[in-house]
């Protein structure tokens, strides 16, 4: 396997409505900053790839749009999918695999407050039996929260601490959107959204962007003093239908962890995409995560959720500890799809390379 | 660099509706929810899934034994929805629930009806509530309500045939969104142009080509475009065509000449009808300048259509680069 790391991670401020400015303005300072850092002119990066919704921006073919942030010309190697930027890197990393390129630039956006973000996310549902009852993502949550914790005997208050914790380390992340010292007692008194899920068990609307770029071999040691090397990715999905599976478990995390190679060593710092505090849970146990793991040190998914950009966030933040000295063994985690349906694990280490 | 306007944004709605055929197995399951009946397939292992899938989750082998279940069952989890949104299956707060048929294995997504929050338990017994008229529709289900009914083996009576019949079957699935468009920094100073017969480009500082409507970007360098440059409104007609051919909504009589008019000043052209010159007589290098509607609003079609202007026409090597 060809060495690839993470050179540079940037992401616009999570916002519950960024207003005045289109997809294009949002991204643009975005992708600038992330190929400023890594020092690559953006002229000389091999591959491009993209994730986004047309169902988010309400017109097909709206990556397109965000190409003009790029400045695909002369004509560029690009890519897309309509799903969290977090399966472009899956892409990109696959195509520097090919030997022939050795830089990838990867971004992801998403302006969820142009919609109505409940009904949008109903149309990933089976549209026969599911989709026309419009549940709200909240509430098939809420369903997979109460199954999780009758069966566990994990509590409210389990949840709510996840809450607090996730509020608390925000602190430290210029991009969050919720953070601040919350008492998991004061929260514990708020009213339920879909029982047993409070506003707090639940990820805000976020408009947001971000980028990150890739490099292979000596390209990424000449352009980072500390690159973020991806030793195992992997991705996973189940079933469609929710009766199909066993929501208090991950078993496609587990898998994708598995093959990505979680449990090879010591994880310092590991980014969930959990959107719900249940999820976090979840996604822990799936990944056979103990104590010595710092879980979410960037407030996670809880405290901003860009929808198509918080999975591709949560691989930058695992990469920017690796990069800053502060970690040397990542996991990084992406999710799609009601409960926790696709499930995505990188693991990114310090080090030579191999 | 001219002060921040105030960005313009308009309500916009995405409306259109799926018609999805069936096929046999989700056919039967529809077709028996016209009949009051509950259908799930079985898996070659002896599991009944409800509602029935074409294909076995695990081993993906083709399923086609459809079998009867009650249309009574048992709640695997739920949620409490406080405040039902527009589409859901009740208008009043109901629990969402996963819900297991009496001879069934998997459990399938519905409303239930319990009146309040404290009626709701993990293991309770529910019964379907139909839609007084049925129309072989998963809607056909109106919801779950509680009831002291055990369990209950399915009506052996109701012979479940493999649905060829029902291949042809398509059920239709209205989807309407409704977004809030914001036209950005530049594209909303050019509109609020157009309502004063202005019309404002965006230089890039990289490049130094001017767009025109600005989207606040150079969509070749990739760098935001600052400097706002107004254009005297007159042009080159680049490239057009005649439309010869009506449809539905066309707001001009045919023949009509739609063209690409390079504004002077531009590097990009706009899309705009030429007219008051025979559609025959438009041709590439004519200068052109634009009529301006009498009630000026901030969108392109303030400006009726361009003119010619009269002069002589421009030489091709002067719009080449810009076709």
């Amino acid at each position: 396997m060809r060495d690839v790391a993470v050179i540079a991670f940037a992401q616009a401020p999570n916002r519950a409505d960024t207003g005045g400015v289109n997809d294009v303005e949002i991204l643009m300072p975005v992708i600038d900053e992330a190929v400023t850092v890594a020092g690559i002119d953006r002229k000389q990066i091999g591959f491009t790839c993209s994730g986004s919704s047309d169902y988010l921006a309400g017109q097909p073919f709206s990556f397109v749009m965000g190409l003009d942030a790029v400045g695909p010309w002369p004509p560029i190697t690009e890519s897309h999918v309509e799903m969290d930027g977090a399966w472009a890197l899956y892409e990109a990393w696959t195509r520097l695999q090919h030997g022939d390129l050795d830089s990838a630039l990867v971004y992801a956006f998403g302006k969820s407050s142009m919609g109505d973000l409940g009904r949008i996310l109903a149309l990933q549902l089976d549209p026969y039996t599911t989709g026309p009852l419009w549940p709200g993502p909240v509430n098939l949550a809420g369903l997979q929260a109460r199954a999780y914790l009758e069966k566990t005997g994990r509590t409210e208050r389990d949840l709510a601490e996840v809450a607090a914790r996730s509020r608390r380390d925000a602190k430290g992340n210029p991009a969050a959107q919720v953070k601040g010292d919350v008492a998991v007692d004061d929260l514990l008194q708020e009213p339920y959204v879909s029982s047993p899920l409070r506003a707090h068990d639940c990820p805000p609307i976020s408009d947001g962007a971000s980028a990150l770029v890739l490099a292979a071999g000596d390209v990424a040691r000449e352009h980072c003093a500390r690159p973020a090397w991806i030793r195992g990715i992997d991705h996973r999905i189940e079933a469609h239908s929710l009766g199909l599976r066993d929501l208090t478990t991950s078993v496609s995390t587990a898998l994708a962890g598995q093959k990505a190679g979680v449990a090879d060593g010591p994880v310092d710092v590991a980014e969930l995409h959990a959107p719900y505090t249940h999820q976090e849970l979840i996604l822990r146990e799936a990944l056979g995560l103990n104590g010595d793991t710092a879980v979410n040190p960037s407030g996670g998914a809880l405290s901003g959720n860009p929808m198509m950009s918080a999975g591709l966030a949560r691989i930058g933040e695992a990469a920017r500890r690796i990069i800053d000295g502060s970690a040397h063994r990542a996991v990084a985690h992406a999710t799609s799809g009601p409960c926790l349906q696709q499930n995505l694990v990188a693991v990114l280490e310090a080090g030579e390379g191999s | 660099m001219a002060d921040e306007p105030t960005v313009l944004t308009a309500p916009f709605s995405l409306e259109f509706t799926y018609t999805r055929s069936v096929g046999p197995v989700l056919g039967a399951f529809f077709d028996a929810l016209g009949k009051r009946r509950i259908l799930g397939v079985r898996t070659k292992d002896g599991r009944v899934i409800v509602p029935p899938q074409e294909y076995d989750p695990v081993t993906g082998e083709g399923l086609y034994e459809l079998v009867p279940v009650a249309d009574t069952g048992t709640v695997t989890t739920w949620t409490w929805a406080a405040e039902p949104k527009p589409g859901q299956p009740l208008e009043h707060p109901f629990a969402w629930a996963l819900v297991r048929f009496d001879g069934a294995d998997t459990a399938m997504l519905h409303a239930v009806d319990a009146g309040n929050e404290s009626a709701m338990s993990t293991g309770m017994r529910v019964q379907v509530r139909w839609q007084a008229e049925t129309t072989g529709d998963i809607t056909d289900i109106a919801c779950f309500e509680p009831t002291a009914i055990p369990f209950r083996a399915p009506e052996p009576a109701y012979s479940a045939g493999f649905g060829a019949q029902n291949e042809e079957k398509v059920v239709e699935r209205p989807i309407k969104l409704d977004y809030s468009y914001t036209a950005g920094r530049a594209q909303s100073r050019f509109l609020k142009g157009v309502t004063e017969q202005r019309l404002i480009g965006e230089r890039c500082p990289s490049c130094s080509k001017v767009y025109v409507p600005p989207r606040g970007s150079c969509p070749t360098c990739g760098v935001p475009t600052s400097e706002q440059v107004e254009l005297p409104g007159t042009g080159t007609v680049t490239t057009f065509c005649v439309v010869n051919i009506p449809f539905a909504g066309q707001a001009v009589e045919c023949p009509y000449v739609s063209a690409t008019v390079l504004l002077d000043g531009a590097d990009i052209g706009i899309f705009h009808l030429i007219q008051e010159i025979p559609a025959d007589e438009v041709r590439m290098g004519l200068r052109v300048e634009p009529v301006w509607k009498d009630e000026l609003k901030p969108t392109l079609e303030s400006i009726k259509y361009f003119k010619p202007t009269g002069e002589p026409d421009v030489d091709y090597e002067s719009y080449r680069e810009h076709l």
